[in-house]
């Protein structure tokens, strides 16, 4: 005859189980942190060095633009690949030290969900850049980005689901005041994403 | 295989079969690999394992082909689901009888 304490171990193995195989839960906070402290270095030094000021929804590619439009996207380029890389950097000590391998089926799913919103966004905003709409870049680059984590925190914390609609809702903002563009990426890829490391951080440190 | 006296499916009496039922109950679909990573057993104990809930209909298999190497997934029957709903609903029964 089994004991209790038989009965609430089978529930919690159940229930972990269940996390387990269902949510990727590798991301640390402070790869929020790291992505945040990167976005705003790079709004600063397109403010100040690269003189990157967004004020209207129009600018034409072929005329004299009054900042170098390929330097700012090379810095945007730099940065994501930055915070792509501390991310997976740092989920991969997570999950060793958990023994647990990152490329799990719940890696897989997580990426799969984001991919189709990313995508989609990545082509529009080249599109925008093409057509000369720079001032759509950020609003439209916070609401993909938003809908992406919408989509994924099925398969991670739920957290991230807030994070999203922070994002989205930034971003539709941001679709209104066009000429606070680089104040409004900085507050979203910056601010947004220190202040949900440091609560991830505070919540699940263990 | 017979429920017990105090509603427990004597199914899922081991550990490993308990694992496979919570792990296909929040997944579609989930191959033979991904199983054994996540519960972290070897190859033929996760098999007899899948076999037995195989025979009582809890799991369903289906079997593919992914670049000419057989791929082989499990899914929760709906007789499977309502026997492990049962055996939750029996846990939580004898944790609060037990208080």
């Amino acid at each position: 005859m089994k004991k209790e304490q038989d009965y609430i171990r089978d529930i919690a193995e159940i229930r972990s189980m269940m996390e387990r195989s269902s949510k990727f839960l590798s991301l640390s906070g402070w790869a929020g942190i790291m992505a945040g402290i990167y976005a705003l270095l790079g709004a600063y030094i397109a403010f100040t060095f690269l003189n990157f000021r967004p004020e209207e929804l129009f600018y034409s590619t072929s005329g004299p633009s009054p900042f170098n439009l390929t330097k700012v996207i090379l810095l945007a380029v730099t940065i994501l690949i930055m915070a792509l890389g501390t991310a997976v950097f740092l989920s991969y000590k997570r999950a060793s030290k958990r023994n647990e391998k990152l490329w799990n089926p719940t890696a897989k799913q997580l990426l799969a969900s984001m991919m189709v919103p990313l995508v989609v966004g990545g082509i529009l905003i080249l599109l925008m850049i093409l057509k000369g709409l720079i001032g759509l870049v950020v609003p439209f680059s916070l609401l993909f980005y938003g809908l992406a984590l919408f989509n994924a925190s099925r398969y991670t914390y739920q957290e991230v689901k807030i994070l999203g609609l922070t994002e989205i809702i930034l971003g539709l903002i941001s679709s209104w005041f066009v000429e606070y563009g680089l104040l409004f990426w900085a507050l979203g890829f910056g601010v947004v994403h220190i202040i949900y490391g440091i609560h991830m951080n505070y919540k699940y440190k263990k | 295989m017979k429920i017990s006296l105090d509603g427990l499916h004597k199914a899922f009496e081991s550990k490993v079969r308990l694992g496979v039922m919570s792990a296909l109950a929040v997944n579609d679909r989930i191959d033979f690999s991904s199983l054994k990573e996540l519960l972290e057993v070897t190859d033929g104990n996760l098999a007899s394992h899948l076999k037995a809930l195989e025979k009582v209909e809890f799991i369903g298999v289906e079997k593919s082909f992914i670049d000419r190497k057989p791929n082989t997934k499990y899914f929760m029957t709906v007789k499977g689901k309502k026997a492990f709903n049962d055996h939750l609903s029996a846990l939580e029964k004898l944790i609060k009888s037990h208080k």
